[in-house]
């Protein structure tokens, strides 16, 4: 008779008996008090946007957030879980994002060419990833990050020059289906006070499909898979030892993680009704994500709810804070100069410094720490 | 006589510019367990790397149960039946002592009876089953090392010092632990520096020096010769004791 029946050996038998909540988040619960208030709150507010906020850019804010959770956490795949530094991130985000502008733009605004467009994203993306995870990833990490710097680089370029295609530098503007489009009303009366059209429709598809995704992100870390990715992490020779094929499974959570971002760049391609190099392909995007992850806490992927909620906050709303500030100091001398909303990058850049020295785990990894 | 299990034909290694094997020649036989001996430096370590392809024999054959795995990948190597310990408790600190033992069976969940029959070897990783691994202690570390190795049924275990470091009581249980894996058949090659733990344990010994087989013969008859203890090891089992 066994005399371990106290020890569940396969990687989901905890999610296997842990009920409902256990089997949606794959076992991975956030393992502190504050960081499950953090994350619920940010939960209900995303969901509850359109009904707890009037005007255009609480929306907006809260769409890009949606967006960048799901970016920043498959970024967090690659970066925290499997160890790989790529810079060719936004290139997959970009893809998705002209994928849709391409195919609505192209085929007319129809369900159809929304799934052309996103299936054509999704197999360039993963062709690309694979092409690079084959050729690039059996070198030194250094040299992997450079090769997808330089392949980033030359999509962004080649985005720009196929101006017939692309749109160029101007990018593309397209219409929605008919069903997302704000003329779109769901209902004739308004539900709690809100117009349920085209508009909240392509909100509420945004919050679905990145809910989705986060859990199905959720699921793959928490997976054998995931596991291997981690041990590769941690030590790629012991890996090897083991039986596993490093490159193999390098590769594969890079064309996962690049497929994601693909979906991540054709939902806000929906949203803004756009998307050109500044929106999708741009560097700065590439900074920013790393920063995210860095800052929410990376290998923990709740890290990314908190790292894309915190920036992207900032980013819509920083200035006008310090605008407040600055006209109730008014009186007083020097400090209205210094919190003026022209230097919201300094103080940004300055916030971002403080929470990397305060927060060396992330934000996760502290509030983890704390109630250990 | 029956073929070796392990076999290793005039086996060069470079590393980088530096040349460390130079024409290894050794055989392991079945179900017996082989201790590797050898100062710091004499290329033991390099000898079990080179076995399992982390670094590629420059020339030389290696063949394992009637195949040449000279050229073999380290994935295609663990998979042909080999268990790796290296040295230094190399464990993943990040997962949980399951989740180290999960990761390595894989062909499958663990059988009961196998996961029953680890944990009597190594009891104390039972109180750490659902730990990060990295909490551990030293001596736990190496345990779940060796554990990760026997997880699922292997041909051949090599192990590289699982004593050094470890306290006296502790190597006390790794020699026990070891005696137990012997009885149950497993064939392997343990690299130690410890000559009290090596002979304890060893059906046969290999003593190396600068890269060279300078060695090789059944351990009583080193254990009872304390002339060629001294000559090959510089010191005699009594001092070790």
């Amino acid at each position: 008779m066994s005399t371990s029946p106290t020890l569940p050996l396969a990687f989901d038998e905890a999610r296997k008996s842990g009920g409902f909540l256990s089997s949606l988040l794959s076992s991975d619960f956030p393992r502190s008090r504050i960081l499950t208030f953090i994350l619920l709150t940010i939960l209900v507010v995303l969901a509850a946007t359109p009904f707890l906020f009037s005007g255009s850019q609480p929306l907006s804010t809260a769409a890009k957030i949606c967006v960048f959770i799901v970016l920043v956490a498959s970024y967090d795949l690659l970066l925290g879980y499997t160890g790989i530094v790529s810079f060719a991130h936004t290139m997959f985000f970009g893809i998705g994002g002209y994928g849709i502008a391409i195919a609505l733009e192209r085929l007319g605004a129809t369900w159809s060419s929304v799934a052309i467009g996103l299936l054509a994203a999704l197999c360039l993306s993963a062709l690309l990833a694979v092409a690079i995870g084959l050729l690039s990833l059996r070198v030194r990490a250094i040299f992997f990050s450079m090769i997808t710097l330089a392949v980033a680089s030359a999509m962004a370029v080649l985005a720009s020059q196929l101006s017939g295609i692309t749109g160029g530098e101007d990018g593309l503007s397209f219409q929605l289906p008919f069903e997302l489009r704000p003329a779109f009303k769901l209902f004739s009366e308004p539900v709690m006070g809100v117009a349920v059209n085209g508009r909240l429709i392509a909100y509420y598809l945004l919050f679905f499909v990145a809910l989705i995704m986060f859990l199905l992100l959720l699921r793959i870390v928490n997976s054998p898979f995931g596991r291997v990715l981690q041990a590769i992490r941690e030590n790629e020779f012991r890996a090897e030892a083991l039986g596993y094929r490093v490159v193999a499974y390098r590769t594969m959570a890079s064309v996962i993680s690049a497929l994601i971002a693909t979906v991540a760049g054709a939902l806000i391609a929906l949203w803004l009704r756009y998307n050109g190099p500044d929106t999708t392909l741009s560097f700065s995007i590439m900074i920013d994500i790393l920063l995210m992850v860095v800052i929410g806490g990376m290998g923990t992927m709740y890290g990314a709810v908190i790292g894309a909620t915190l920036f992207v906050l900032a980013q819509s709303y920083l200035q006008v804070l310090m605008d407040a500030a600055s006209k109730a100091l008014a009186g007083v001398p020097l400090l209205p100069n210094l919190v003026h909303p022209d230097r919201w990058l300094l103080w940004l850049g300055a916030l971002f410094i403080i929470s990397v020295y305060a927060f060396p785990g992330g934000i996760v990894g502290r509030l983890r720490q704390a109630r250990q | 006589m029956a073929e070796p299990l392990l076999q290793l034909s005039g086996v060069h290694t470079h590393i980088g510019p530096y040349h460390i094997l130079h024409g290894v020649d050794f055989s392991i036989p079945a179900s017996q367990l082989t201790v590797l001996l050898g100062r710091n430096g004499a290329g033991k370590t390099t000898t079990l790397r080179t076995i399992m392809g982390l670094w590629q024999a420059s020339s030389g054959m290696i063949r394992f149960d009637g195949r040449d795995i000279t050229k073999t990948s380290t994935p295609d190597i663990a998979r042909a039946g080999i268990g790796y310990v290296p040295e230094s408790m190399a464990i993943f600190t990040d997962l949980t002592v399951r989740e180290n033992i999960v990761l390595a069976a894989r062909s499958g969940p663990v059988e009961p009876a196998r996961l029953d029959w680890m944990l009597g070897l190594f009891p104390a990783l039972k109180r750490f089953w659902n730990l990060p691994a990295g909490n551990l202690s030293g001596g736990q570390k190496q345990m779940l090392a060796i554990a990760r190795a026997i997880a699922e049924p292997r041909r051949l275990l090599l192990i590289d010092e699982p004593t050094k470091g470890l306290a006296p009581v502790m190597v006390r249980s790794m020699i026990e632990a070891f005696k137990a894996l012997k009885a149950s058949g497993e064939t392997i090659l343990l690299v130690e520096q410890n000559f009290y733990a090596a002979s304890a344990l060893g059906d046969n010994v290999i003593v190396m020096d600068d890269g060279r087989i300078v060695h090789s013969g059944a351990m009583r008859e080193m254990v009872e010769d304390k002339t060629l203890q001294q000559r090959l090891l510089g010191l005699s089992l009594d001092a070790h004791q």
